[in-house]
């Protein structure tokens, strides 16, 4: 029990809870902290050049490392300006710690100068938040908002610090072994349920399993248990964009992504399977698509630690709560303890049938020797990096849905994107945040221009704290995933959906201090790739790519999965109007 | 397209069929939620329901431990039992939510309802008003020559039907504070 003033608490608290770095924005009412983080070194402050841009950076940290992430932003501008990435946090159950400057207490509702209602308008963005008006209260909130920020289902908490709580000084109070909160998240699963599934998955003729990020935020562990489960029972496996990695994509029982893009085999096997067993995934409209006729000959289980995502969408004949990790490693228990049996007769079958599905060989795509095609630009970045120390985070589009196609991901918290709030804007930032927790690795943004500019201005932070990370931007001219639904849903009616007077990237990296790589040449893009890799400092690429590409396969929205338009030739009348209400 | 020919539209075919709870029938239910007593916690349940869409019928709050700082909220919603579930599961994953009990399923409770009725009428029908009161064993809590207000506890039903028989007497005007509920026995 020490004294010390608000501000200081906040840099103790951080520190006892193992925090290594902040990434933040300066402003009035956080000076007092500020002051503090100036006066020492053990936490590093990366200054980014915009709030939204310290969250994604904050969630880039937390996705690949598996520690929770933490911002300080100042009041009014500086945490609204954050409530985007707090938003996106929460929709992708990342763990992280925001710290908002508040105005003082004695002016809080007089519309002060940069005073905004912070707890009020993050209320429904966060998983928690809370006011602190005492110093007293300061440390003891902070330990709880990092308990509540990674236990359970995680996600984003905000703290907000009025700037006389930071200048007042309190009683430091160290964090407890235990938290006092009653918030306990029940992490074993149900063991008869389990046992009941166990034995639904020895007789199955078409089990599949149907993995998401709860596998990933389950942690290393998770993994391992899953990629056992999988080999050791055969089944097949698809993920969610936000499940890559967790199961190699070189293993053998990999189908590839499902929904919306995902590949053929696996949103055919989704279809046509008797059992379902969802890890960790939430049954999203991009993954369902009509609800009517998601896969309707299957008995379904569902993994999940937050017991509000059983039964929300599809209804569970296996509802599971508890921890991916804890239920898996039960499961694999009485699996084994049972006799390690399943179905292999059948699954033999249903292994042949997917084989055939493979030979539809979705991704095919027209290739061109005078135009890049994405697919193809993204085909050779894979195989130039597959086998470094490789990150990779994307913005959002049809370059998104292709990186997640044609890039294969051996490892889990490998692969950073914003998936449940489609943040365009979340890859710069996001690859400054992968950077700093991996200085020596490769981080690749696989980015489109349009989404790309929405968060430009970090290029500053990289340049400043010397971050190499690599801008792989496919230049189509176009926001391609709004025009690709405007020529299939709104009559070729092309409304605001190209760039007219997009910057030269070239120049527009040495403005920022990085090197600029232009390739329109499919015969030049191999050595202009190695250029990119082997420069050591930020690189943005504008790879000029074909304009009209069409991201394939895709469930249009209002259709099943077994409705898939493979290509270009499918598309004719394909969507009716009834179903073009749906985004 | 599938070579499984299953047939559109077809349901799963489970052992465990608890599927009852995907009927549309909308459904009425008192839910009681104790909740940490702290800033904000009202406009975090309330938020919960208008940000889902989720229907508010009546609402009643106050701390109901002091020691504890526990405060209990009466919520009578409406939806479809499958709404009704996610509404419970949405509550009781929210960090202040302690517990969360749906009366109307946990079996027969005690709900009620405190209201002020004010009266406006003269002649006969300040009688017949009187008169109806004492079968409703309402008090009058305040009176002038033109006006009463009535008090009244009960079931919301009860106060409807005092309140619609009041109505072609006079003008009628009333203050209610929502259910207050609980289970019954011990």
């Amino acid at each position: 029990m020490t004294e010390m003033t608000g501000a200081k608490m906040v840099v103790e608290a951080l520190k006892e809870q193992g925090v290594d770095t902040v990434f933040g924005y300066p402003g009035g009412a956080v000076l007092p902290i500020y002051d503090e983080i100036f006066q020492q070194n053990e936490i590093r402050h990366i200054l980014v050049r915009h709030e939204q841009g310290a969250v994604h950076a904050a969630e880039g940290y937390a996705r690949s490392t598996g520690k929770p992430g933490v911002v300080l932003v100042t009041s009014g501008p500086g945490a609204t300006n954050a409530v985007t990435g707090i938003t996106d946090a929460l929709m992708d159950s990342i763990p992280l710690v925001v710290l908002t400057g508040q105005v003082p207490t004695f002016v809080i509702g007089s519309d002060a100068f940069q005073e905004a209602d912070t707890v009020g308008i993050t209320r429904p963005c966060t998983k928690m938040n809370w006011l602190v008006k005492d110093t007293d209260n300061l440390a003891s909130t902070i330990h709880e908002g990092f308990y509540i920020a990674t236990t359970g289902r995680p996600g984003p908490v905000v703290i907000d610090i009025p700037k006389d709580v930071q200048f007042a000084t309190g009683t430091y109070k160290k964090k407890p072994k235990e938290s006092p909160s009653h918030y306990r998240p029940q992490v074993k699963g149900d063991i008869e349920m389990i046992t009941a599934l166990v034995e639904a998955l020895e007789t199955a003729e078409r089990p599949i399993f149907y993995t998401g990020g709860g596998v990933i935020n389950s942690g290393p562990g998770a993994n391992q248990l899953l990629r056992e489960l999988v080999d050791a029972t055969n089944v097949p496996i698809t993920s969610t964009l936000m499940g890559l990695g967790s199961y190699p994509a070189s293993g053998k029982n990999w189908l590839g992504m499902l929904g919306m893009h995902g590949l053929y085999e696996a949103n055919m096997a989704m279809h046509g399977c008797d059992l379902m067993i969802c890890v960790g995934a939430r049954f999203d409209d991009r993954i369902t698509g009509r609800i009517a006729d998601f896969s309707p000959g299957s008995r379904k289980a569902h993994i999940d630690i937050d017991p509000s995502s059983i039964n929300k969408v599809i209804h569970a004949d296996f509802p599971i709560i508890g921890d991916v990790g804890h239920v898996l490693e039960d499961l694999l228990k009485v699996w084994k303890s049972r006799g390690r049996k399943t179905n292999a007769e059948g699954i033999a079958k249903w292994q042949a049938q997917i084989s055939e599905w493979r030979e539809v060989r979705c991704l095919t795509y027209k290739a061109s020797d005078t135009i890049i095609k994405p697919q193809y630009a993204l085909e050779r970045l894979e195989a130039l990096t597959k086998d470094r120390d490789r990150y990779i985070t994307t913005e959002v589009g049809q370059h998104q849905m292709w990186a997640a196609q044609f890039l294969g991901f051996e490892d889990p918290n490998r692969w950073m994107t914003s998936g449940g709030l489609g943040t365009m804007g979340y890859g710069v930032p996001a690859s400054v945040g992968v950077q700093v927790a991996h200085p020596n690795s490769l981080v690749v943004n696989v980015a489109g221009e349009a989404s790309w500019l929405m968060n430009m201005q970090e290029m500053g932070t990289a340049t400043q704290y010397r971050l190499p990370v690599k801008q792989f931007i496919l230049n189509n001219e176009r926001l391609g995933m709004v025009r690709q639904w405007q020529e299939l849903l709104h009559g070729e009616r092309y409304s605001h959906s190209w760039s007219e007077a997009l910057p030269d990237f070239v120049k527009l990296a040495e403005a920022f201090g990085a090197k600029g790589i232009r390739c329109s040449d499919p015969k030049d893009l191999d050595d202009a790739i190695m250029e990119m890799l082997d420069y050591d400092g930020p690189v943005i690429f504008d790879c000029l790519v074909e304009k009209h590409e069409n991201c394939f396969p895709m469930i249009p929205s209002g259709k099943a999965h077994n409705d898939m338009l493979l290509g270009e030739a499918d598309t004719q009348g394909a969507i009716d109007a009834k179903d073009s209400v749906l985004v | 397209m599938s070579p499984l020919n299953i047939e559109k539209g077809s349901t799963s075919h489970s052992a465990y069929d608890l599927r009852s709870h995907l009927s549309d029938v909308i459904e009425s239910h008192t839910l009681a939620i104790l909740v940490d007593n702290e800033a904000g916690v009202l406009a975090r349940v309330i938020g919960l329901f208008s940000g889902r869409g989720y229907n508010i019928d009546s609402l009643t709050v106050a701390e109901v431990d002091h020691e504890g700082h526990l405060s209990r909220i009466n919520i009578v919603t409406s939806g479809t039992p499958q709404i009704i579930h996610q509404i419970k599961m949405q509550l009781e994953r929210m960090v202040p939510v302690h517990e969360v009990y749906d009366l109307t399923v946990a079996g027969p409770h005690v709900s009620r309802e405190l209201a002020l009725i004010k009266f406006k009428g003269k002649g006969d029908h300040r009688v017949e008003a009187l008169r109806i009161a004492e079968i409703f064993r309402a008090n009058v809590v305040d009176s002038t020559l033109e006006s009463f207000i009535f008090e009244m506890t009960g079931t919301p039903e009860k106060i409807d039907a005092f309140s619609d028989l009041m109505r072609p007497l006079g003008s009628v005007r009333v203050s209610r504070t929502g259910v207050a509920a609980m289970l019954r026995g011990a």
